[in-house]
């Protein structure tokens, strides 16, 4: 169902010059609200961009996409708890691409400066400026664990003023005071204790003029959110009835398939489609630019087809093989730092004495979602319709407008769930394919599914990174601790792809994770260096803080070592200098993980933390020898969120981080022969198994200022817990992932 | 030819080499079977043929004329679920729920045969669907629980 009703929007990129070039013009901009995409439908009112009454209930539109994170349920109950809903009254659907849905909080996460300090005059500002550049440019994107995080006062505000207005229809109509009215379960109560349902009221408590000065509920009234909800997608989930983009099925709809060049952005020189073209169910074959398509009768058929041609491919532009692209990351070590976001006391110059040193090392990483990248479209009479699982629907839509040549009001962009994003579904590629293969056949609907092996070997990987590490010890905390990471900028990437350009300045995903974390040490030196690698890279959950985290924690257990020092009384001391909320998550892991208790014998701990998108996180990993084999026995994880809104889901959250981190830990990498990924599905590249899954204890505090993110904080402690963990039931420290290549695997 | 999905007989056009997921979701409509990887790694496409958990990726339509195949959507509905439906419900299993259906499936046969499995019992049988989103605690607490709930009914 298509939503997207008529508003007037500025392209991205002049709305974006606009910001630069005239401060008046973006002031007046930023002031205004964005217009109100939804129409209403046949027995609908529509109150704001996120608030629809129906007879039978409310539909709210959540601003982001549902990819596993259980965002939808939350968004949706920020808006229930406003309006005093039952939560069988609530449904949740996505909203289309509009500028009404701009994520205010993602440009935080682009700013230099370590969000567990108190936040400056200066930080304050940026952040200020950032969330109304996001405003101005309706930069509508699911990511950066900030779903609820921007939607907690927004929502909010919208529930709390539909009520009002709903309450106000019930005074006029009643003839009474809108003091003495009450909400309860979907329904205005009279003093009399006769009740109004909202569909009742709708239609004209919609016309009324919107409240300006509604306060949220106080906490303390919550009957929502703080509380466990049953998820509004489980019972679709659990029964198959649930829409992926995969699942969109249309009227005389065709099926696509591609063959993308194996040497990711090189040209492609000639291809051989005969194979193909004979196939019988084949409709057409189309080249699309660095992609041959094949249109068939179903996906079956494209599928075989397209893997049928024969590419011949122009040199790629970057080194062929693993070790050059490492050689060349390592080569980045040469050059002038890009940016050194932390320098206390002097930094690397405090290097002196017995200093410890180490490199250490990760693969590139694909994304591996369950639901192979797709996407659905259908060009018929100046219309574009996009049905594609995805983070960022206005870029789609600006994007697919300007290739069919359409103003972006003639695009729309429908979001069904995503099977799994954590990253990916942010790139247009796939629904780019789409749109060209749709181009080629317009009127008719084709639905472009690729194949896992196009999948995982036409990702945007997560960066490949090398870290030199250097420390000096003090008494008992390090005095000097430097870290020089070099990698590929996912900043830059994502920056060219989507701006076309990539602004100068710091890159802070390169280093976080390293220059933002809440350790107390007298001269902290974190310098990130850019590698010119040209392998597609991009945000894969928790960015810099995957590859980060790793470093630091496992070099900071290398240091306490070398003295003989526990190390999770180290980091506590180093912790409790600079953040309380952040060593109270250390302590509380550590108390629920028996740390410092005699282990049976072939067990072993290990711990590492990481504060990431505004929350702190403490891991325990439990290793266990069975034969010569490691089993990731347990895992007990502490994390600090500021406000938990719902405990059961938030769990769930930092469970499935710690899975996607370990798994990565012990057995994911890319690798590269001929300009080619060497994997290609999930025998090559898999994640961990029932048989292979730890017990995992979260505990969930709110000891932190503010709200912090949920989805990704359970990835970066898992692979440096595990790696220490390893450490300590075995004497071999690795310092190179995966883990595999080490040591063995239960 | 004729295959019986759900307890309807439904009659298809197709190559009898198109494994039945295709069949499945591009020729019937029946999408709640995933594909995800097409070569038996991921357990995504999970089905019951003849109360056998298959790998519908794997299976020519040809051979299947005759056997009675059963998907996610012919297990229980949202209004009447399978009691490991409801107890993927209860423990609220999905995230982002797209392996669901092949682990619902796998789990239903492995109940079947075993109505009251072990930890190593549930290891052994699920550990060939994968879930990128870590879902299996609860996986496991869920077939645990729709163990309880299928014996006491």
């Amino acid at each position: 169902m298509s939503r997207a009703g008529r508003i007037a929007r500025r392209s991205f990129l002049v709305a974006a010059a606009s910001v630069a070039g005239g401060a008046a013009f973006g002031y007046w901009q930023y002031r205004r609200d964005p217009a109100n995409p939804l129409a209403a439908g046949e027995g609908e009112a529509v109150f704001n961009p996120w608030v629809v009454v129906r007879a039978d209930g409310v539909t709210v539109i959540t601003p982001r996409a549902e990819m596993g994170q259980g965002a939808q349920t939350t968004l949706a109950a920020l808006v229930a708890e406003e309006m005093d809903l039952g939560w069988d009254q609530v449904r949740a659907e996505h909203g289309p691409a509009a500028a009404a849905y701009y994520n205010g909080f993602l440009g935080e996460a682009g700013l230099p400066f370590p969000d567990y300090a108190d936040k400056s005059a200066m930080q304050e500002a940026a952040q200020d400026f950032f969330g109304a550049v996001a405003k101005l440019t309706g930069l509508q994107v699911t990511g950066g664990s900030s779903s609820v995080r921007d939607g907690f006062d927004r929502m909010r505000a919208a529930g709390a003023t539909a009520r009002a207005m709903l309450v106000r229809a019930a005074a006029d109509r009643l003839g009474i005071d809108a003091a003495s009215l009450k909400t309860e379960a979907g329904a205005v109560i009279a003093p009399d204790g006769s009740a109004i349902t909202y569909g009742d009221l709708a239609t004209e408590a919609a016309a009324l003029d919107p409240p300006r000065d509604v306060a949220p509920k106080p906490r303390a009234d919550w009957r929502l959110l703080g509380h466990d909800l049953p998820r509004l997608d489980m019972a679709a989930k659990a029964t198959g009835t649930a829409g992926f983009g995969i699942d969109v099925r249309l009227p005389g709809m065709v099926h696509a398939a591609v063959r993308a060049n194996p040497v990711l952005g090189a040209e492609i020189e000639r291809f051989d489609a005969a194979e193909a073209k004979a196939m019988p169910g084949v409709h057409k074959v189309l080249d699309i630019g660095g992609a041959v398509a094949v249109i068939a009768a179903d996906t079956w058929t494209a599928m075989r087809a397209a893997e049928s041609i024969a590419i011949t491919s122009a040199p790629a532009p970057y080194p062929e093989d693993t070790e050059a692209i490492f050689a060349k990351i390592a080569a980045a070590f040469g050059e002038a730092p890009n940016d050194t976001l932390r320098n206390d006391g002097g930094g690397a110059d405090a290097l002196t004495g017995e200093v410890i040193e180490a490199e250490y090392r990760v693969p590139y990483l694909a994304h591996a979602c369950m639901e192979p990248m797709n996407a659905t479209a259908l060009l018929d009479g100046g219309q574009l319709t996009i049905w594609t699982g995805n983070q960022a629907p206005t870029l789609i839509r600006d994007r697919a407008a300007g290739l069919a040549g359409l103003d972006r009001d003639n695009v729309t962009v429908v979001t069904p769930f995503l099977g799994g994003g954590f990253g990916r579904r942010g790139e247009f590629d796939a629904a780019i394919q789409a749109v060209k293969i749709a181009m080629a056949v317009p009127g008719t609907p084709v639905k472009l599914t690729w194949s896992r092996e196009e999948d995982m070997r036409h990702d945007f990987y997560r960066p490949a990174a090398i870290a030199r590490m250097a420390g000096v010890m003090g008494r008992d905390t390090p005095e000097a601790f430097s870290a020089r990471i070099a990698a590929p900028s996912v900043n830059r990437a994502a920056s060219r792809r989507i701006l076309g350009f990539a602004p100068p300045g710091p890159d802070r995903l390169l280093t976080e994770g390293a220059f933002d974390q809440p350790y107390h040490i007298p001269h902290h030196h974190v310098a990130g260096h850019i590698a010119d690698v040209d392998v597609p890279v991009g945000f894969w959950r928790s960015v810099g803080n995957s590859h980060n985290a790793f470093f630091n924690e496992c070099f900071l257990d290398e240091l306490a070592q070398s003295k003989g020092l526990d190390p999770v009384a180290m980091r506590l001391r180093m912790l409790a200098a600079e953040h309380a909320p952040s060593a109270a998550v250390m302590e509380r892991a550590a108390q629920m993980a028996g740390w410092g208790r005699p282990r049976p014998a072939g067990r072993a701990l290990g711990a590492a933390f990481c504060y990431s998108f505004g929350s702190p996180v403490a891991q325990i990993v439990e290793v266990a020898d069975e034969d010569g084999r490691i089993r990731i026995a347990r895992v007990w994880a502490a994390v600090d969120v500021g406000t938990a809104l719902d405990r059961r889901n938030i769990e769930a959250q930092v469970v499935s981080g710690i899975v996607y981190g370990l798994s990565a830990a012990v057995m994911g990498e890319i690798t590269f022969a001929g300009g080619e990924v060497e994997q290609f599905n999930f025998p090559d590249y898999d994640g961990l198994r029932m048989h292979q899954m730890p017990a995992v204890e979260v505990a969930v505090l709110e000891a932190n200022a503010t709200m912090g993110g949920v989805g990704e904080i359970g990835t970066p402690p898992a692979a440096p817990a595990l790696a220490n963990a390893v450490f300590a039931l075995t004497g071999k420290r690795v310092r190179t992932l995966p883990l595999w290549h080490h040591v063995d695997f239960v | 030819m004729e295959l019986s999905i759900n307890g309807r007989t439904h009659r298809v056009e197709a190559d009898p080499e198109m494994p039945l997921l295709w069949v499945l979701r591009d020729l019937i409509g029946l999408t709640g079977t995933k594909y995800g990887c097409g070569i038996a790694a991921c357990g995504a496409c999970t089905v019951h043929v003849d109360g056998v958990a298959e790998r519908a990726c794997q299976l020519p339509v040809g051979d299947l004329e005759g056997a009675r195949i059963v998907t996610v959507e012919g297990l229980g509905t949202p209004g009447a679920l399978h009691a490991v439906q409801a107890a993927w419900v209860a423990h609220q299993v999905a995230q982002c729920g797209y392996c669901q259906s092949g682990q619902i499936m796998q789990a239903a046969a492995l109940l079947a045969d075993t109505p009251d499995p072990t930890d190593a019992e549930i290891d052994a049988a699920m550990s060939g669907n994968l879930c990128r989103c870590g879902t299996y605690p609860r996986i496991r607490a869920a077939i645990h629980d729709a163990a309880a709930r299928l014996r006491g009914a």
